[in-house]
């Protein structure tokens, strides 16, 4: 288990007045993403626990590029990895900083 | 005074011999062996009937049996070599020379069996060429075919898996070669007639079916999200964006999940009787709910596939069948449709460079092409114009409009990651180090680059039609690679300039919610759930069951 964070700032707030969301699953080869609506407006982070080490870089340049493609201000994001592709770890971050838009 | 008739002459001699083993054209299975030395010399031509999925798996065997002191130096020229009889005619010596086109499951025996030299390879073909090539300079001196039954007179009903026999049985019968056919059953009255008897010179009752293999089959089970906003984007962003209604899918979980939305997510973009219309497709059994929603108009097949028979049965307005009922399929006029009358093919490769060359090679496997680079191949004696055509000739031409000829739509849908991380996007494909190894004269490429319209990943679609140079489409490839290597080397600003002019296209770009690229998109999660569809009509293989 390897564990770090991505911090990010971002021009505004991220829409929506939902407080908490969560989406995917912990298993193999997916992810679950907690997202919650609790940093400043213009502040964003996310916090990795990964079961494969090792990857630390990827990580990086998949959340660097979430925050600019979906500018999720205010939003901390907590991951719990199964070893996901990066390219689902982008589609469960972009359906989770979605999730917080919508009303429950 | 110059013999003109050698080769029928020839053909006498051979079947004087071999008729002692036959009363009328029938054959025991105790004397398949004797009948096969009787009629086969050293340095014939042999089609061993190996199809896509048909094989003619009891004369394989028994072919494999016989002396190689008295039978050797055989040329095989069939489709596929995927049985293990298949490999053992070469280990034995009993066949040298190989031209052929799939190799399936045998890929690493062939491999090894060049390596070692005992396979001397004339060519890997796609189906159609070594098709053409049974006409000029590869016509079979015998061909050992397989059938599901025959009557007396050798006339023979091939099941819903007719596949390559018309064309294998033209070529050889009709240049005085000979025609053995391996059956299930002899019959006194067949459900059709798909192979005239007259083309067929014996038949033996095997001592089993024939085998044949599924390879269509998708559970939907497996289909993941990333597949699910893949083929959303491809319905938006292509079949909606160019109106395509004739077409060809491969085999992968991305094409399978198209199938899977067409009647929900196309449903709801209203594009119903708009696209996706007219096919040329294999019985996948994940197109079952499409069909059943009436999006389907009909659907020509290169061959069948294992359960969907009573299905097919009962939906003749869909399907191709001979009066019995059942599905008649056949590869030569399939993929001749695939080739002028689609105007669009979308399937999955293993693996593509900067310039959208792509290949399914993986190290140390020799595969071959299968059907796969007729379809996504663009056929310049095509004529006939449609709106999808014109318009994909135009995207792709500065010209002046009144003389600019259409293109097919070729699209290669992949992950940007495949399996264990391994990266989809490349610099230099496996298959020019296969070449290398093997001292092939030509890397096996599925698709070349320029036959290449669009490439869909997770990341979005790249328009290659719209490129005007091999850098704007080496950015344009970079630009949906993802965090490959590639992916990750891509000139940002380039990359959006192309994304502003719509040669590259976002999700959101094309107004998709990630939010809808969920399971409960697809119009069936489980095998079972296809079963219901169906009305109980399509019944899965074993592999397939789980209840």
């Amino acid at each position: 288990m390897e564990t770090f964070s991505v911090q990010g700032t971002t021009a505004s707030r991220a829409p929506g007045n939902r407080l908490q969301a969560i989406t995917g699953v912990n298993a193999s080869g997916n992810l679950e993403v907690l997202v919650e609506r609790v940093l400043p407006d213009n502040e964003c982070s996310v916090e990795v626990a990964t079961a494969v080490a090792g990857f630390r870089d990827l990580w990086q340049a998949v959340i660097a590029a979430f925050f600019e493609r979906s500018a999720p201000g205010g939003l901390r994001f907590s991951i719990n990895d199964g070893g996901a592709r990066p390219e689902t770890v982008t589609l469960r971050l972009m359906q989770s900083a979605r999730l917080m838009e919508v009303d429950q | 005074m110059t013999n003109w008739e050698k080769q029928r002459h020839e053909r006498q001699v051979r079947l004087d011999e071999a008729n002692r083993y036959a009363s009328g054209k029938l054959v025991s299975s105790e004397n398949a062996k004797a009948l096969l030395e009787a009629v086969i010399r050293s340095g014939d031509r042999v089609c061993l009937e190996g199809d896509n999925q048909k094989q003619a798996d009891f004369l394989s065997e028994i072919l494999a049996s016989v002396d190689p002191s008295h039978i050797h130096d055989l040329h095989i020229v069939q489709s596929g070599i995927v049985l293990q009889a298949h490999l053992d005619l070469f280990e034995r010596g009993i066949a040298r020379k190989l031209d052929f086109s799939y190799s399936g499951p045998q890929g690493a025996a062939i491999a090894r069996a060049l390596e070692a030299g005992r396979i001397e390879l004339g060519a890997i073909h796609t189906y159609i060429e070594l098709f053409a090539r049974y006409f000029i300079d590869l016509t079979p001196h015998v061909a050992l075919i397989a059938a599901v039954s025959a009557d007396r007179n050798g006339n023979l009903y091939t099941g819903p898996n007719t596949e390559d026999t018309p064309t294998i049985v033209e070529a050889t019968a009709f240049k005085s070669g000979i025609v053995i056919a391996q059956v299930n059953e002899v019959v006194e009255k067949l459900p059709r007639v798909d192979i005239p008897g007259d083309q067929v010179d014996f038949v033996i009752k095997a001592e089993r079916h024939f085998y044949v293999e599924p390879l269509f089959t998708r559970d939907p089970a497996n289909v993941t999200e990333g597949q699910i906003l893949m083929a959303m984007l491809a319905i938006k962003g292509i079949y909606a964006e160019y109106g395509v209604k004739r077409l060809n899918h491969g085999i992968g979980f991305p094409t399978a999940a198209i199938e899977l939305l067409l009647p929900t997510y196309g449903e709801r973009l209203g594009l119903k009787g708009k696209i996706a219309t007219h096919w040329a497709l294999n019985p996948h059994p994940t197109l079952i709910p499409a069909i059943e929603s009436g999006w389907v108009e009909q659907i020509h097949s290169f061959g069948s596939e294992v359960g969907m028979d009573d299905y097919m049965a009962a939906r003749s307005d869909i399907y191709f069948t001979g009066h019995d009922g059942s599905l008649r399929s056949n590869r030569m006029m399939c993929q001749n449709l695939g080739l002028y009358a689609c105007d669009m093919f979308i399937g999955s490769t293993l693996q593509i460079d900067l310039a959208g060359n792509s290949s399914t090679i993986t190290p140390g496997r020799i595969a071959g092409f299968g059907g796969a680079p007729n379809m996504g191949a663009d056929a310049h004696g095509r004529r006939h114009p449609t709106d999808a055509w014109l318009k994909a000739g135009r995207e792709a031409s500065d010209g002046p409009v009144s003389l600019t000829r259409g293109r097919k739509l070729v699209v290669q849908m992949l992950e940007t990651f495949g399996e264990k991380m391994v990266p989809s996007f490349v610099e230099r494909l496996d298959s020019l180090e296969l070449a290398e190894k093997f001292k092939l004269e030509l890397a096996p490429v599925m698709i070349y680059g320029d036959d290449v319209t669009h490439i869909v990943t997770e990341e979005g679609i790249a328009n290659l039609l719209l490129c005007r140079s091999a850098p704007e489409r080496e950015q344009a490839i970079r630009g949906i690679a993802g965090f490959t290597e590639v992916g990750r080397g891509r000139d940002r600003k380039a990359v959006e300039a192309l994304r502003h002019r719509g040669v590259i296209r976002r999700p959101e770009d094309l107004g998709i919610d990630v939010l809808d690229a969920t399971r409960q998109l697809l119009a069936a999660h489980l095998i079972e759930d296809l079963v219901t569809w169906s009305d109980g009509l399509y019944h899965p293989p074993s592999q397939f069951r789980n209840w």
